[in-house]
């Protein structure tokens, strides 16, 4: 009976452990179109609604939490922005070129009613969904393909650059944020020595696993004079064959660092994002009626 | 219905709900940077009450839901959540820990084991950002909230189950030394 009992139990564990691994041998060798995705987004569009209603009955329980966390953060935030706002009125007085820069970023910020977002149709979704672990930066929102929305859409939000659209339903989207691993966004560093902005310094920026509020901006050549406190804004399209997902200008965040190793030819720069990617509670697809979207997925275009 | 199925279903509810409290709510509430994780303290909680077939089950398909929900890559959750089940079911089985702090201490290394196995399997799957070290301190700022939080999920997930456990001799025992005898009949 004893022997029977423990033959069960290891029975179990091994069929349990040889289906985790079946489904994840076949789960990363088949295209976003197989079956497993499929099931995914059909168990996405069943819970989207479910989601929708507990993230709205839990929002106040969200905001008890968030006020004790945004107390115990308060004394940092404050110093932290006093620093910055003296560096910039140093700046904003010292020069003419950061005065230009100033006033394009309060355009930027305008997203709606800038340049930066003309031939796209902002549709607002309220985020119901988010990715526990640190390793997926991902968060689902309750809006699809009913509302225009495709895969590869950008996302923004008040504050700047959130991500991009990688999976759609027919009422429910997932969005993979910049600080997710596989994210990569093309971007141009405002400095004020360069005041022609089609011609800033550009690069790659890639996200650190386990810190969501730094990003690094790669391949910047290592005379580029870049300083802290410098704008990040996306690069957006440099051809019309290789057109970028996001448009140009979006504002991503602010240089905090730049790290001059000797012995590469680039340096490493680090940004703090504009947009507190931990406290969504509203974003921004930029749809473009859908006809583009589809036509990157067609031909299964990266970023 | 029977015990067994009964159970079944309970702890299919828990685990159902668990994903929806843990996508909808709490994984957007960050407390000293990170966000806690519900799935290793209800996957530990289950396997502590119920034993380890039970908790591995649970393990796995609390972590077969967070993916399929979560639109992540399908088994790597499962196969450490199952794990985590497992190991709080042996424990259960060979040492019977009676401590009122248990839960608090299993709580804690099921969610640093969780998290360790999450990282090593996406090692294993390759990473193509820079991982930095502040990886290692999220981690353990998240095992610190999640040992706070262990407790109050365990009572939960017990209340839940009770009525669909079985006899616990334990329990018994405790009652039989309250009342003094087997029980209230056999007193009178």
């Amino acid at each position: 009976m004893y022997k029977q009992s423990v033959r069960r139990r290891r029975a179990v564990l091994v069929l349990l452990v040889a289906a985790s691994l079946f489904l994840l041998t076949v789960y990363f060798g088949e295209s976003a179109g197989g079956p497993f995705h499929a099931l995914q987004r059909g168990v996405l569009q069943v819970t989207a609604p479910i989601q929708e209603g507990a993230s709205r009955a839990l929002k106040p329980f969200r905001d008890l939490f968030g006020w004790f966390d945004d107390t115990l953060d308060a004394r940092d935030e404050r110093d932290r922005l006093r620093k910055e706002r003296n560096e910039l009125r140093k700046r904003v007085i010292g020069a003419q070129a950061a005065e230009r820069e100033n006033s394009q970023l309060r355009r930027l910020l305008n997203l709606d009613r800038s340049d930066t977002v003309e031939g796209y149709e902002p549709v607002t979704a309220r985020v119901i969904g988010r990715s526990p672990t640190v390793w997926y930066a991902t968060i689902t929102v309750d809006k699809g393909s009913s509302a225009g929305v495709r895969v590869y859409q950008p996302v923004v939000s008040g504050d700047g650059l959130v991500g991009k659209v990688t999976a759609v339903t027919r009422g429910a989207s997932q969005v993979t944020l910049i600080t997710d691993s596989t994210s990569g966004v093309s971007a141009r560093v405002l400095t004020p020595a360069v005041t022609d902005s089609a011609n800033g310094i550009t690069g790659l920026i890639k996200p650190a696993v386990g810190r969501p509020r730094d990003l690094l901006l790669e391949f910047v050549p290592r005379r580029a004079n870049i300083r802290k406190g410098d704008v990040v804004v996306t690069a957006g399209s440099r051809s019309s064959r290789l057109e970028s997902l996001f448009p140009a200008n979006l504002p991503v965040g602010v240089v905090t660092k730049a790290d001059d190793e000797e012995l590469s030819q680039y340096q490493r720069v680090h940004i703090r994002p504009f947009a507190d990617l931990r406290r969504l509670d509203f974003v921004q697809i930029l749809t473009r009626g859908g006809a583009r979207g589809s036509s990157l997925r067609a031909e299964g275009r990266n970023p | 219905m029977t015990p067994s199925a009964a159970l079944a279903v309970r702890l299919g509810i828990v685990a159902l709900l668990t994903v929806l409290v843990q996508i909808s709510a709490v994984s957007q509430v960050s407390l000293l940077g990170v966000s806690a994780d519900l799935s290793p303290l209800v996957v530990a909680s289950v396997g502590l009450l119920c034993g380890s077939v039970p908790g591995a089950v649970m393990g796995f398909f609390v972590g077969l839901f967070a993916d399929t929900a979560l639109l992540q890559t399908l088994g790597v959750s499962s196969l450490v959540l199952l794990l985590v089940g497992y190991w709080a079911g042996r424990l259960r089985e060979l040492r019977d820990p009676a401590h009122a702090l248990t839960p608090l201490a299993v709580g804690a290394a099921a969610t640093a084991a969780a998290s360790i196995g999450f990282s090593l399997v996406q090692f294993l799957l390759g990473v193509d950002a820079p991982v930095s070290l502040l990886l290692l301190r999220d981690i353990l700022v998240t095992i610190l909230v999640n040992a706070a939080l262990a407790m109050p999920v365990y009572a939960l997930v017990r209340r839940a189950l009770l009525p669909a456990l079985p006899e616990d001799p334990r329990r018994r025992r405790r009652r039989a030394y309250v009342t003094g005898g087997l029980s209230p009949i056999s007193r009178a």
